[in-house]
C-alpha cells in the first residue's frame, strides 16, 4: 500500500457498494443456512446476489440529513395548522371520517411494515437487498408515527380516533386491512416482498396515497396532505425496491417464475380488497371530490399497472388474475361498499350519511348506466326512511369471506343483481369466499387461511365481549356488548352524520372564530 | 416582557389517544414520543402464524426468556422517535462532514504518522466488519422483539451501526484507500488476533432470544469495545501522532456517550421488573462479557503493545461497575 499516492477517484456506484456489500462476508464459524434461516423454504432459487442492483443508493449520513430537513418542515406545518385551528377551514367536518378511516386502518399497517421490514431486512441474505429493505423499515416507522401525530390534533376534538389502536386487533371492517398485513408478514420474505414490495408499493399504492392525499389538498386538510408530501420521496425509494426485487427473483432462476406469478396473482387480489375501503372513500366519504374510484383505477391501475404488466411479459409473467373483474367492478365497488357501511353505522366509529342529490347527482355523471340503475333508487329508499325518522340499521351480522374477511357484499362477475358466494371444503369443514378470487387463494394454502380471526365468528362464539358481560341477563344485547367492547363510545362515535357531535362541534366551532355571537 | 398573543383557544375534547391516556393518567397532555411509540405495536387476535416460525404469534413476547409484565416499563430516555432521531443524527453528521472535510482539505491524512496510520488501520477498518453485524443483530431485535418501546429504537441502532461501518470505511478510504478495505478484510477472514471476535460475531447471528442478543450485542460487545477502541486506543494514537484519527471517530465516541443511556435504562428495567429477569440478564451479560473480553484482547495487545493488560483490566473493571449500576450482579 503506498499512502502518498491520491486516493482514486471512485465511482458513485463502486463507493456505495464499498458501503455496503463490502462489508458482509461468508460466515465459516456459524453456517450460512443458520445465519439465515429463512432464505430458502419457499423454493426461490438465487444463485448470485451480486447481480442485485441497487435501487437507490443512499449512505447513511446522506439518509439522516435528508429525512431531517424533510421531518423539521414537516412538523412546522403540523404545529401552524393545529395552532391556527386549521380543521375550521376544512370543506366540512364529514371529510373528517376518511382521516378516521385512515388512522384506524392504514396507519396500523404502515406499523407493521416497518417490522416486517426488519424481519426481511435481517433474513434475505443478499447485502444490497437488506439495506433497502432496513431503510424502508426505519422509513415506514417514520409513516406510522408522521400519521399519528398529524392526526392527535383530530383525536383531540373530533370523535372515533380514540381508540385506533384497540380497534384495529377487534373491529369487524378492520380485519380487513390487519389481515391483509398479518397474511404478508407470515409469508416468507421473498413472498413479502411481492406482496408488500412489489404488489402493494408499486401497483397499488397509488391508488391508495393520492386518493387520500388529493382528497386532503381538495377539503383543505393541510396537516395530512403535508404528511402525505413528505412521504412521497420514500414511496418512490420503496417503489424501486418492490420492482427491483421481482425482477431480480425472475432473472436467478426460471423455476422462479410460477411461485412469482401465483404471489402475483394473489397479492394483486389481496390488495385490490383492501382498496375497496378506498373506492367508498373517494366516492361518498370526501365532500368535495377529486375523482371517482372508476377514474382512478383507469389512471393508476389500467393505464400504469398495464403498461407495467407489458414491461414484466418479457419475463413470462402475465398480468395477475382477477385483473379483468377488478377492471369490470369499478362501476360498482364503491356504492356496495358504502351501502354495507350504511347499514352497519352502529358497528363502525366513523359516520355515515345517505349522499346528497347533488352527490348522487355527480355519482350518476361519474357511473353513467350503473349507478341510477342499480344504487340510487336503494340510497333514495334510505333518505326517505331516515326523512321519516326510521333510519334503516342491519341488526344482523354478515357472513365474512374467510380470505379478505370482507362481507360478502360483492355480487357475482357480470351480474350486480346476484350476491357472489363460493366455497370450498378443507378437513371436513366448509369455507365461504366472495369471489374466485379469495376462493382460490384459500385452495392454495389452506392451513393458512383456516387460521383466520374472523370478526363474525368470533362475536358468535362469545369471544368479543367483556369479562364483566352476562349474556344469560334478560336484557342482554349482544351487539351493544360487542361495540362495548370495541371501545367506541356508544352513540357518538358511532351515529349517522346527521345530528353527531363532530357535526355540532365543527358547526358551533366556525361560528365562534368567524363571528362575535 | 413576554406579550401574549391571542389565538381562539378551542377547548379540546380529549388530549391523548385512550391507549396513551391509560398508561399517562387521564386529562395530560402526551409527548410525541408518547404517542408515537406507547401501545403501537398489535397485540392481539394475530390472524396467521408466521410460516417461517410457527411455534410464535407474529409478535410474541415468548421468543425471550425474559418475562416483562408490561413490556412498555421499556422506556427510551432519549424519548426518540423518528423525527428527533433524524435531527440528531443529522446534526451529528453535519459534525462528522466537517472533520472529514477538515481531514481531507488539509491532507492531514498525508502527514499523519506512518506507523501511528498503520496502527489506525489495522485496528479500526476491520471494526467495519464489527459493526456490520451489529447492524444485523439490531435488525432482528427489531424485528423479534416485542412492544415499540422496545423495538422502535433497535431500528435507529441498526442504522446507526451502519452509518458507523460507513464511517469506518470513509477512514479507510481516506487513511489508505481501497486496498486498506481489502487488506481488512482479509485480517477479519483470516488473521489470528481477529478470528476469536469473527467467531464471537458470528455467534451473535445465531442468537435466537431477542433479549439475550440485546444484552449480548449492545450492552456486553459495545460496552467493552467501544471504550477500549474509541476511548483508550483512540487517546493513545492521540499522544502519538495527534488527534487525526480522533477527528475520523468522533461520530462513534458521541454515539456511544447517547445510546448508552438507553441501553442502560433497558438494562436497569428488565434487571428490575423481577429477581428471575435480574438473574437471566447478569448471566448472560457475563456469559458475553468473557466471550468479549477473550476476543478483544488479542487486538488490544497488537494495537497497546505493554499497555494492553492494564487497559483491559480497566474496561472491565468499568464495565462491571456500570452493570452494578444497572441493577446486575456479575
Amino acid at each position: 500500500m503506498t499512502t502518498t499516492a491520491a486516493p482514486k477517484k471512485l465511482g458513485l456506484k463502486e463507493r456505495y457498494a464499498l458501503m455496503t456489500r463490502g462489508l458482509d462476508w461468508q460466515t465459516t464459524y456459524q453456517p450460512m443456512e443458520k445465519v439465515f434461516p429463512y432464505a430458502t423454504y419457499e423454493g426461490i432459487k438465487v444463485h448470485d446476489w451480486n447481480a442485485w442492483e441497487d435501487p437507490f443508493r443512499l449512505t447513511m449520513d446522506a439518509y439522516w440529513k435528508y429525512q431531517a430537513e424533510k421531518e423539521q418542515k414537516l412538523y412546522a406545518i403540523m404545529d401552524a395548522f393545529a395552532q391556527n385551528n386549521g380543521h375550521l377551514g376544512l370543506t366540512d367536518a364529514r371529510y373528517i371520517n376518511s382521516l378516521k378511516l385512515f388512522l384506524t386502518g392504514v396507519s396500523p399497517l404502515e406499523y407493521m411494515a416497518h417490522r416486517g421490514f426488519a424481519h426481511v431486512g435481517r433474513s434475505l441474505p443478499g447485502v444490497g437487498a437488506r439495506v433497502a429493505c432496513q431503510m424502508q423499515s426505519l422509513d415506514e416507522l417514520r409513516h406510522v408515527q408522521t400519521q399519528i401525530h398529524s392526526m392527535s390534533n383530530y383525536n383531540k376534538l373530533y370523535d372515533g380516533f380514540h381508540a385506533w389502536r384497540h380497534m384495529h386487533d377487534r373491529v369487524w371492517y378492520l380485519s380487513v386491512p390487519k389481515s391483509f398485513f398479518d397474511d404478508a408478514i407470515t409469508a416468507g420474505p421473498f413472498e413479502f416482498m411481492i406482496a408488500i414490495g412489489f404488489s402493494f408499493e408499486y401497483v397499488l399504492t397509488n391508488l391508495l396515497f393520492v386518493p387520500f392525499i388529493s382528497g386532503a389538498a381538495y377539503n383543505g386538510d393541510m396537516g395530512a396532505m403535508a404528511f402525505g408530501f413528505s412521504a412521497q420521496s420514500d414511496e418512490s425509494r420503496h417503489m424501486t425496491l418492490g420492482l427491483e426485487a421481482i425482477k431480480f427473483m425472475l432473472e436467478q432462476d426460471p423455476d422462479n417464475l410460477p411461485i412469482v406469478q401465483h404471489w402475483i396473482d394473489k397479492w394483486f387480489w389481496r390488495g385490490y380488497r383492501v382498496l375497496t375501503l378506498v373506492a367508498m372513500m373517494l366516492d361518498f366519504m370526501l365532500p368535495k371530490k377529486v375523482m371517482s374510484w372508476k377514474e382512478a383505477w383507469e389512471i393508476y391501475a389500467e393505464e400504469n399497472g398495464g403498461a407495467l404488466f407489458n414491461d414484466l411479459a418479457r419475463y413470462g409473467v402475465r398480468p395477475p388474475l382477477g385483473w379483468q373483474q377488478a377492471c369490470d367492478d369499478k362501476v360498482h365497488l364503491s356504492s356496495q361498499a358504502w351501502s354495507t357501511f350504511y347499514q352497519y353505522q352502529a358497528a363502525a366509529p366513523f359516520h355515515t350519511w345517505v349522499p346528497s342529490p347533488e352527490d348522487m347527482d355527480w355519482m350518476a355523471q361519474k357511473y353513467p348506466g350503473t349507478f341510477d340503475q342499480y344504487y340510487r333508487p336503494r340510497f333514495e329508499h334510505w333518505a326517505e326512511r331516515e326523512a321519516a325518522g326510521d333510519r334503516y340499521n342491519n341488526g344482523t351480522l354478515p357472513m365474512l369471506c374467510q380470505v379478505c374477511q370482507i362481507p360478502m357484499l360483492f355480487t357475482e362477475p357480470g351480474d350486480p343483481t346476484r350476491i357472489c358466494y363460493r366455497d370450498s371444503v378443507y378437513d371436513g369443514e366448509r369455507y365461504h369466499f366472495c369471489s374466485d378470487g379469495c376462493k382460490n387463494i384459500f385452495d392454495h394454502e389452506p392451513e393458512k387461511y383456516v387460521q383466520a380471526w374472523l370478526p363474525v365468528h368470533q362475536i358468535y362464539q362469545g369471544n368479543c365481549f367483556r369479562p364483566e358481560a352476562d349474556p344469560t341477563a334478560a336484557d342482554f344485547n349482544p351487539l351493544l356488548e360487542v361495540i362495548t367492547w370495541y371501545q367506541m363510545n356508544v352513540g357518538v362515535d358511532n351515529a349517522p352524520y346527521e345530528g353527531s357531535e363532530d357535526q355540532r362541534h365543527f358547526r358551533a366551532w366556525r361560528q365562534m372564530t368567524t363571528s362575535n355571537a | 416582557m413576554q406579550i401574549d398573543l391571542r389565538t381562539v383557544s378551542i377547548t379540546p375534547v380529549r388530549q391523548t389517544f385512550d391507549h396513551v391516556a391509560r398508561r399517562i393518567g387521564p386529562n395530560k397532555t402526551a409527548s410525541r414520543y408518547q404517542e408515537g411509540v406507547l401501545d403501537v405495536q398489535a397485540n392481539a387476535n394475530f390472524h396467521y402464524r408466521p410460516t417461517w416460525d410457527p411455534g410464535h404469534e407474529i409478535f410474541d413476547a415468548s421468543r425471550t426468556k425474559l418475562v416483562m409484565a408490561d413490556w412498555y416499563a421499556f422506556r427510551d430516555p432519549r424519548q426518540m422517535y423518528y423525527a428527533t432521531y433524524t435531527i440528531a443524527r443529522a446534526r451529528m453528521q453535519e459534525t462528522a462532514e466537517a472533520d472529514f472535510e477538515f481531514v481531507e482539505k488539509r491532507g492531514l491524512a498525508d502527514t499523519f504518522a506512518a506507523d501511528a496510520k498503520r496502527r489506525a488501520l489495522d485496528l479500526l477498518v476491520p471494526l467495519r466488519h464489527v459493526a456490520w453485524g451489529a447492524n444485523m443483530n439490531n435488525s432482528s431485535i427489531c424485528a423479534y422483539g416485542y412492544g415499540t418501546s422496545f423495538t422502535a429504537p433497535c431500528i435507529f441502532q441498526a442504522m446507526d451501526q451502519l452509518g458507523i461501518a460507513q464511517y469506518l470505511t470513509r477512514l479507510g478510504l481516506l487513511l489508505g484507500d481501497v486496498e486498506a478495505l481489502d487488506e481488512a478484510k482479509a485480517a477479519w477472514m483470516d488473521a489470528p488476533q481477529w478470528q476469536g471476535l469473527r467467531h464471537l460475531v458470528e455467534d451473535l447471528l445465531v442468537i435466537g432470544d431477542p433479549f439475550e442478543l440485546y444484552v449480548a450485542q449492545n450492552f456486553a460487545l459495545d460496552g467493552l469495545l467501544f471504550p477500549l477502541v474509541y476511548g483508550t486506543f483512540d487517546t493513545a494514537l492521540t499522544v502519538q501522532a495527534g488527534p487525526t484519527v480522533s477527528m475520523l471517530v468522533r461520530f462513534q465516541n458521541d454515539w456511544f456517550a447517547e445510546t448508552s443511556k438507553w441501553v442502560d435504562a433497558t438494562i436497569k428495567t428488565a434487571a428490575a421488573e423481577s429477581s428471575a429477569n435480574a438473574e437471566l440478564v447478569s448471566g448472560w451479560a457475563t456469559t458475553w462479557r468473557d466471550r468479549a473480553v477473550a476476543a478483544i484482547a488479542p487486538l488490544m495487545d497488537a494495537a497497546l503493545g505493554g499497555d494492553a493488560p492494564a487497559a483491559m483490566t480497566d474496561a472491565v473493571t468499568a464495565f462491571d461497575a456500570r452493570a452494578a449500576k444497572c441493577g446486575l450482579t456479575l
